[in-house]
């Protein structure tokens, strides 16, 4: 029997220690007709078999072909190095580190880790994490709701439709109410539509950056403007544009949040991921999730504990400012061990280089004359094209030639049926963006 | 010891990135650049893999410790689930290609790992669907509670109270709450589970839900059960099973045959998936047949030409609760798992870990107060209110296990024990190891009366002593800076 060590002598042994003849006897306090009426699972198998097996599943998902698809989730390069760390059972086997004496690895590479994503959104503090970067914004959001006490939310439509639609569940359920506006003709926040929406009732603005279509902005202004109401902002970043973007921070917003997917962790068809949430000294009290802070112990040497935890469940109950418990943990820890090995320097070498290789590729594509730059706002990483045919085709035509061309637009956005966004990371050459372009330009 | 900002030396790199083969320049307007560099550590590779690995060694886990977490089923993680979950096709896998024209067809080995895991979860908990999507187990609280909402609005009902034990876990009534409804807290009685009388006076027409996990956080199985779940119905009520405590039950009881409508399962708990340090874990729910319809999306189906599709048009659901499919690396371990052990296997968890609780309480009886004098399922909570008249308490005897080389048990949970000592030994532990436990506690045990100050300033053997929480509250310091 795999994974029980005891053998039926040693059991024999300490059900006797209990005056027991079988094990059946330990489960007596269950009525009879209580006792399960089905439990219908396959027999076990070795791991010879089942890894045999596991490999054969795997050959099923084509993940060989070049990699252009985004849409908040990067197909980046992952250092050995991470995955070295983060495979050590002492880290990945251990618990929610409450007992603080014996988790001072993972209590200090939590602290580590909200020192890197606080200096990297510019914020104040960063929590030890979110599940991924939906339900941060669905957690910002309900923490903007207990700050300003307002119900109203004003999101962008160039915030992920997937998050969008979360956010629109979380919103039906737990009583909020969300107003989508769409996005400008450049392919930025349309200012004057949310201006005009903004009041007195308005809990927050819901932005992202770059957006959705790949475009890259300065929400300063709105940050200002939903300050003069009694609003806050909110901002969805993507964790590795801000080695080159303006920070959060430096666009005054009130809540960071992001998708930490790109800082080491694999894409593993959606999970686990990583929930960035960063904010403001004053409102952390408001903050859900986990904190880790500096103390000290009898002698004086520094240490690390859980502190502020007087907001969680464990405590609070039902006047927790969140239901979390178990979060990502592992995940930041990658992001942290992926974040010192590429470091200060390297954080801005690889922004530019996923930049240089989108700029590349978009002048490439422009080149074929068929095709159109849909907004003219810079971009980081991705952009938007708008082709002369559905994108859905071009996509399935270009799979038979080894590309994974982009995302059709017109999945969320119905105007946008011939629009595809396409996506770079360092990983592309200039040979796979060269190929792409001449197949395109093939196909149309 | 110092932290990565303190060995950072400028100019250090740990990992170099392909020159540019582009003829491009990057064209960011100043404007929308950052001002200064984020303050990320200067640290060659090495440096990097000293500082964690360092790191690493003041960590307990379960491969080097016994970690007897109540609540938290600390068992021993299958290392072929780590390995597998690293095979190209499956780490690499990005998830917007389902939705792509014929995606379905690109992801058709990963599909079905999320289909036949549900439909594994539906056989060993009894219900008829499961959603993967869940993200950790109150994330699953709070889908379930969303489909418990939306049930009883289609019957244009708007009920305002949820009923909750007062030996629950705190997620229990947080995700009540952040869903819209309000907490009543149910007392427990003298057998430890749920007072019947209270429970009815509590029960009405207001009642949404039922939140209940069985064996409870005592680890005591409520054998008036079926009663609460009849009643519950009767008012138009539904039932909430919290699955945190499926280990001690696998192939014993079904959640769905002893009249619970809804239930979530703490993969990272019962199937063996590893806690992270804290995360990542997975929190799929299931449904009886009445309430498929307000499952999330999309959902995972079997077509009758025998692939698997992912379907997103069923306008009753809830909608979305996550970007995609779940945490999908844990779900394939949990699967693995499932594969591994199969019925008898499973069955044998259950039987395990109920024995190997047992065995420690009956051990510690003579030492300990036990608050519940029955018999106990995969867990067992102790009291140290006798050691507490010398001054030891709870968190005294948890730090002391330490310097033996014992993760802690969990303390001051649930809250109705009065210094709570919660232990969950798990199957996969043996009967040296516990055996080793059970002495190493007497011993405190016995130290407590005879010199309680060894345990009241414990730990003496971690290089780290007592750690102030008081200070770091006090004067919050949460990040390092320049
Ligand atoms: C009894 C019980 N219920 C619910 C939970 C919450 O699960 P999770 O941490 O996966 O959100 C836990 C885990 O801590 C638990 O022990």
């Amino acid at each position: 029997m795999p994974y029980i060590s005891n053998t039926d002598e040693e059991r024999a042994k300490m059900l006797a220690e209990l005056g027991l003849n079988s094990i059946e006897k330990l489960f007596k306090d269950i009525p009879p007709e209580l006792m399960s009426s089905s439990f219908n699972l396959p027999k076990g198998k070795s791991e010879l078999e089942v890894r045999r097996f596991i490999k054969e599943l795997a050959s099923k998902n084509i993940t060989d072909l070049i990699c252009f698809l985004g849409g908040g989730f990067y197909d980046h390069f992952v250092p050995a190095a991470v995955g070295a760390i983060t495979s050590r059972s002492e880290f990945y086997t251990a618990y929610t580190p409450y007992q603080a004496e014996v988790s001072q690895g993972t209590l200090q590479s939590i602290y580590e880790y909200q020192s890197v994503i606080s200096s990297l959104t510019g914020m104040d503090v960063t929590n030890a994490s979110l599940y991924d970067g939906g339900t941060a914004i669905c957690e910002a959001i309900m923490m903007a709701v207990r700050i300003t006490r307002k119900k109203k939310i004003i999101v962008d439509e160039a915030v992920n439709p997937i998050y969008r639609k979360m956010l629109h569940s979380y919103a039906a359920n737990l009583n909020f109410e969300s107003i989508d506006v769409p996005v400008g003709k450049d392919g930025r926040a349309d200012r004057k539509t949310i201006e005009s929406e903004l009041d007195n009732n308005t809990a927050c603005i819901v932005l992202q950056n770059p957006n959705f279509f790949g475009c890259i902005d300065d929400v300063s202004d709105l940050a200002d403007l939903a300050h003069t109401s009694g609003s806050l902002i909110i901002l969805s970043t993507y964790p590795v544009s801000l080695g080159i973007l303006k920070s959060p921070g430096e666009m005054n917003v009130d809540i960071a949040t992001g998708e930490g997917q790109s800082l080491g962790l694999g894409l593993c068809f959606g999970g686990p991921y990583l929930g960035l949430m960063a904010t403001r000294s004053k409102y952390i009290r408001q903050m859900p999730g986990r904190i880790v802070g500096e103390t000290a112990d009898k002698n004086g040497k520094r240490g690390f504990v859980l502190t502020l935890q007087t907001r969680e469940q464990h405590i609070r109950r039902e006047k927790a400012t969140s239901n979390i418990c178990s979060n990502e943990a592992l995940c930041a820890l990658s992001a942290l061990v992926y974040l010192t090995l590429v470091g200060k320097h390297g954080l801005r070498e690889l922004a530019e280089l996923c930049n240089v290789k989108a700029c590349y590729a978009r002048k490439r594509f422009l080149e074929i004359p068929e095709i159109k730059q849909k907004f003219d706002s810079p971009i980081f990483n991705e952009f938007t094209l708008e082709l002369p045919a559905n994108a859905e085709d071009v996509i399935s035509k270009l799979v038979h030639k080894g590309i994974m061309a982009g995302f059709p637009l017109g999945r969320y956005y119905k105007n946008m049926k011939n629009c595809i966004l396409v996506a770079l990371s360092e990983k592309r050459t200039k040979k796979e963006i060269d190929f792409f372009a001449e197949s395109l330009g093939e196909i149309l | 010891m110092r932290l990565i900002f303190e060995k950072s030396i400028s100019g250090k790199r740990g990992v170099r990135f392909p020159e540019r083969d582009v003829p491009s320049a990057c064209n960011i307007p100043d404007g929308l650049k950052r001002k200064n560099y984020a303050e990320l550590p200067e640290v060659s590779e090495l440096d990097t893999v000293r500082h964690f690995t360092q790191l690493s060694q003041h960590n307990m886990g379960v491969d080097t410790n016994f970690y007897p977490l109540g609540s938290c089923t600390m068992k021993y993680n299958p290392k072929i689930c780590e390995e597998a979950v690293l095979y190209k096709g499956l780490a690499d896998l990005h998830p917007l290609i389902p939705q792509l024209p014929d995606g379905n067809k690109l992801t058709q080995g990963a599909l079905q790992v999320l289909y036949e895991t549900s439909q594994f979860l539906s056989e060993i908990t009894g219900m008829a669907e499961f959603t993967m999507q869940p993200l950790a187990g109150a994330h699953g609280e709070l889908t379930g509670t969303m489909m418990i909402a939306a049930y009883h609005a289609s019957r244009g009902q708007k009920r305002k109270k949820v009923i909750i034990p007062d030996s629950a876990h705190g997620t229990n009534p947080a995700s009540a709450a952040i869903a819209g409804y309000e907490v009543v807290s149910v007392p427990s009685n003298a057998e430890g589970v749920i007072d019947l009388d209270e429970f009815k006076k509590a029960l009405d027409k207001e009642t949404a839900a039922v939140m209940l996990t069985c064996p409870n956080t005592l680890g005591l199985f409520n054998t008036q059960i079926k009663k609460i779940a009849d009643k519950t119905h009767e008012a138009g009520g539904l039932m909430y099973y919290d699955g945190a405590n499926l280990n001690a039950i696998l192939g014993k009881i079904r959640p769905g045959d002893i009249g619970f409508d809804i239930v979530h399962v703490n993969l990272h708990k019962t199937f063996g998936t590893p806690h992270g340090g804290g995360g990542p874990g997975a929190g799929p729910v299931g449904v009886k047949k009445n309430l498929v319809e307000f499952l999330p999306i999309s959902r995972v189906v079997k077509k009758t030409d025998g692939t698997y599709a992912l379907e997103y048009n069923y306008p009753s659901s809830i909608g979305y609760i996550a970007p995609f499919y779940g945490n999908f690396g844990v779900i394939l371990k949990a699967y693995i798992y499932i594969l591994l052990l199969g019925q008898k296997g499973l069955t044998r968890v259950a039987e395990n870990s109920v024995l190997n609780a047992n065995y420690i309480m009956k051990k510690l009886e003579p030492y300990y107060h036990l608050p519940y004098m029955r018999t106990c399922m995969h867990e067992f909570v102790i009291s140290a209110v006798k050691q507490k008249k010398n001054g030891v308490r709870a968190v005294d005897i948890a730090k002391r296990l330490m310097d033996f080389g014992f993760h802690a048990p969990t303390v001051y949970f649930p809250l109705i024990v009065e210094e709570a000592i919660m232990i969950e030994p798990t199957e996969t532990e043996s009967k040296q190891t516990l055996d080793k436990f059970i002495d190493i506690m007497i011993k405190i045990a016995k130290e407590a009366d005879e010199n309680p100050k060894i345990t009241k300033t414990a730990p003496h053997n971690l290089g780290i002593s007592r750690l102030d929480e008081v200070k770091a509250a006090r004067e919050p310091k949460l990040r390092w800076t320049k």
